[in-house]
């Protein structure tokens, strides 16, 4: 059961008002109940525009376990002046008496432009310290994270809202240069490459990871950078070197060098496909060995044909994720460190340049 | 497949695993002994549709279920979705559901029934034709503990002991036996037609995060490991109460007992995690080796020894959480003149040079006034004091105590001073929840324990000699209470257990509270 939550609000406010008021929502509960412990485990710093705090404040609710133990969400607001602020915190309670009850808390501050430039100012004080903090602005505000950026130790992007992939690329590598980045579009792709990687792990299979010819990756219209991604990813774990991709109509065509032959990329989106991130990958190799898997019912469809001709088909077993839990899982991964979406992300650059 | 790999020189690690979360594992067929029995239905089928949501099965996977009842493979399926729509610890998604029982057949049959094994290695090829590539095999015993030696005998004539090309792999539940003689003939049955490699002993205790926690918490700090013996260490408590009774299990328990139940299994490896020295690697053998040599260092009472460091007792009528609460013996299906144990108390040592005459208290029971199991750890006072104590409760040593059920977490009491004019110390404790510092829900026990039979990875598995060494520290006690007259002494439903038990604790050393 949830518990009711404390608020305190506060007009024309500070940063120091705002913690000390959060100091005093934790003291409250605790002369409650000794039962009410506050979470430690990730802030989480989120800027938007103030007419998108509904969806995102939906987005964070909708993301399950994943909640960050503090979120600061800064709604920016044309012509604001001063700063607003809400506390509150809240805590889901398993219902045995001698159940311990973790809160969560949450800061809305309202925000003007004016305050971007310093955005970590008003932020860096607001933070528990002593874990890590995540930034995500996901509708846009560079001046806001590059402001941040020395204060938080991870970023959240999600580079399919950049509508050229070059640029989204290109922005992450940035970034990554100084923080580390948590990248949806990458997390996308993580069942894909989980299910790659298991199709070729069987010994007599493991060896035609060096005969493969042609990658052909399926995407929805918006998510190429998702699947330029994955090329990348399977590019830098197998040694090749990536060229240019080309535009061939819709699609993007390129070469990568590998050790024994060339290997044809290719980019195709999926007008169909309603959620984003890929939505099929096919890989042959030059012995004749095809193997390609799709969206499906209960997971993802596997079809393989093998050099001597024999097909077979079967379900990769795993439940849809959904956007929710996507960012869920987003949030989670800025406490872990993935050392290959970095050469992935390099490899993709060059397939862009 | 198997005689193209012996030509060709063996292939490189799979270099797209690297950073991956969920590693590849082999295509795996797995098969259920007592595929409809209480164990499968509450805690194996669930478990497996969720390592299917979260797409964690091998990608090819297959299951095939067999017991004595009768029936089709779509009632079996039906059985499974139901049992998985009802225990599963998240709601099923339907097609996650459907696609996980495409892949599910049903052998009916007694399991002493030769056409059962046939049946059985049937559907095995035909997974493998259908797939074009072997599967691993694994054959879980979710049997009676009767079954074990007959299943496994089967397995070996019919040759399903092994596979060209495959691993084949067979998973045990506890008990594995009732006393040291029959742990050891289990042992060697089993051995007969298997290698040790081959044998998943399930303790479920070891899948719990918390428990495994304890390797991190002794081997990832440094704060610890130099207070971790007997110079700084005075004594261990190591408790497991129940504040419920034995409810309807009283066909299992009154043959059983605590000290059987939870003393020789449980709470003997949460002993030997606490106590094990470092492994140079984290691999089965390496982790088993120490365990077991923890095991080997505690010397197992003579019978005269007994009653001098293990008491039992039985719980009798009282008050649990308000309410009036029955006796052991009123206990539906118990017999009137049980002697069954429902507390177990004991006094170990660990005769090493970490350890060597630091007592560790160990204690478990039904009907308690709490559920709680953990483990606390006390320090030895410091050597002078120079404050004075009046006013205060004093200066009491320091404790850790870890904690993995109900709140899991690690505490430290540490004395500090009271607010005031005056120097007095109290004791306070510092407190680490896991609740409070990781998002993650822990996957259930068995979650994580078929994921490493299918991986192949025995460290959570107990190894025959670890079993045997268990039952040599427990058969003098069960031998010494078997032969004794006399009452067996009674604590109230809903108390902290008989007053018997102070008797074992030596000194100035206190039992904690419940």
């Amino acid at each position: 059961m949830q518990t009711g939550g404390s608020v305190w609000a506060g007009q024309d406010t500070t940063p120091s008002e705002i913690e000390t008021a959060l100091r005093d929502l934790l003291k409250e509960r605790h002369a409650r109940s000794e039962a009410y412990v506050p979470a430690r485990v990730l802030n989480l710093v989120v800027v938007t525009d103030r007419e998108w705090r509904g969806e995102i404040q939906n987005r964070l609710e909708q993301v399950g376990r994943y909640h960050a133990s503090r979120t600061i969400l800064c709604c920016v607001e044309p012509g604001r002046e001063v700063i607003d602020a809400w506390a509150t915190m809240e805590g889901d309670h398993a219902g045995r008496p001698s159940d311990i009850c973790v809160l969560h808390e949450q800061v809305v501050l309202d925000v003007g432009p004016r305050h971007l430039d310093h955005l970590e100012t008003i932020v860096d004080p607001l933070v528990v310290t002593d874990i890590p903090t995540l930034i995500w602005s996901p509708h846009g505000h560079p001046e806001a994270v590059d402001a941040m950026l020395d204060m938080a130790q991870v970023v959240l992007i999600d580079s399919i809202n950049e509508p050229e992939p070059a640029a989204a690329v290109r922005w992450a590598s940035e970034l990554a240069g100084r923080a580390y980045v948590v990248d949806l579009a990458w997390l996308r792709s993580t069942p894909w490459r989980e299910r790659v990687a298991s199709t070729f792990d069987p010994e007599q299979w493991r060896r035609e990871l060096g005969t493969i010819s042609s990658v052909t990756v399926k995407h929805r219209p918006d998510s190429r950078v998702a699947g330029l991604l994955f090329l990348g990813w399977l590019a830098r774990r197998l040694g090749w070197k990536p060229g240019s991709m080309v535009g061939q109509g819709d699609a993007l065509h390129g070469i990568a060098a590998a050790r024994r032959q060339d290997v044809t990329l290719r980019l195709e989106p999926e007008q169909a496909m309603s959620a984003p991130g890929l939505a099929g990958i096919a890989i042959e190799t030059a012995s004749g060995m095809r193997i390609s898997l799709d969206r499906g019912s209960g997971g993802l469809s596997a079809r393989r044909q093998t050099r001597g001709g024999r097909e077979s088909s079967w379900t990769v077993l795993g439940a849809s994720r959904g956007e929710a839990g996507i960012l869920g899982e987003g949030i989670r991964q800025a406490l872990l460190r993935d050392p290959t979406y970095g050469p992935a992300l390099l490899a993709a650059e060059q397939m862009v340049r | 497949m198997a005689s193209t790999a012996k030509q060709e020189p063996p292939a490189q690690e799979n270099p797209l695993s690297e950073g991956l979360e969920r590693l590849p594992v082999h295509p795996t067929t797995l098969t259920i002994f007592g595929a409809v029995g209480d164990l499968s239905k509450r805690k194996l089928l669930p478990a497996i549709y969720n390592l299917a949501h979260e797409g964690a099965l091998p990608e090819r996977f297959n299951l095939i279920g067999s017991s004595r009842g009768v029936m089709s493979d779509d009632e079996f399926r039906e059985l499974a979705r139901e049992s998985i729509r009802s225990f599963s610890r998240r709601r099923a998604d339907e097609q996650v559901l459907s696609a996980l029982l495409e892949h599910v057949r049903y052998v009916a049959g007694s399991f002493d029934d030769p056409e059962v094994y046939e049946q059985i290695a049937a559907c095995n090829r035909e997974f493998d034709e259908q797939a074009g590539i072997v599967f691993n095999r694994a054959y879980y015993l979710a049997t009676a503990p009767a079954f074990f030696s007959v299943v496994v005998g089967r397995l070996g004539e019919h040759g399903l002991d092994h596979n060209e090309g495959s691993e084949v792999r067979v998973v045990i539940e506890k008990p594995i036996g009732t006393n040291l003689r029959e742990a050891e003939g289990l042992n060697r049955s089993v051995l007969d037609v298997l290698d040790e490699e081959q044998v998943y002993r399930i303790d479920h205790y070891l899948g719990k995060e918390t428990v495994q926690n304890m390797l991190a918490f002794r081997f990832a700090n440094g704060l610890f490991e130099p207070v971790w013996n007997r110079n700084y260490i005075d004594y261990v408590q190591i408790t497991s109460s129940e504040d419920i009774g034995i409810g309807t299990r009283a066909g299992y328990y009154d043959g059983s007992g605590a000290l059987r139940d939870l003393v020789q299994n449980h709470m003997l490896q949460l002993l030997t995690l606490l106590c094990m020295e470092p492994p140079v690697a984290f691999s089965a053998d390496e982790v088993r080796d120490e365990k077991v040599k923890v095991l080997r260092a505690i010397h197992p009472p003579t019978l005269e020894e007994v009653m001098f460091m293990a008491v039992r007792a039985q719980y009798g009528p009282g008050v649990s959480a308000g309410e009036a609460a029955k006796g052991y013996l009123e206990e539906e299906d118990v017999p009137p003149d049980s002697t069954t144990e429902t507390y177990a108390a004991l006094r170990l040592e660990v005769d090493n040079w970490r350890w060597a005459g630091v007592p560790i208290y160990l204690r478990t029971g039904k009907r308690l006034a709490r559920k709680v199991t953990e483990i606390a750890v006390t320090l030895k006072p410091v050597p002078h004091l120079a404050f004075r104590q009046e006013g205060s409760v004093g200066v009491q040593p320091n404790q850790i105590v870890l904690t993995m059920q109900p709140n899991e977490g690690v505490s430290i009491s540490i004395g500090a001073k009271i607010p005031g004019t005056r120097m007095r110390i109290r004791p306070v404790n510092m407190q680490f929840l896991y609740g409070t510092a990781f998002m993650s829900e822990s996957p259930e026990a068995y979650e994580r324990l078929i994921m490493d039979v299918m991986r192949g990875d025995a460290t959570l598995f107990t190894r025959d000699d670890e079993v045997e060494a268990q039952w040599t520290i427990v058969d003098p006690i069960l031998e010494a209470w078997s032969n004794a007259s006399g009452p067996i002494p009674q604590y109230s439903a809903g108390s902290g257990g008989p007053e018997e038990a102070d008797a074992l604790i030596e000194g100035e050393h206190r039992w904690r509270a419940i």
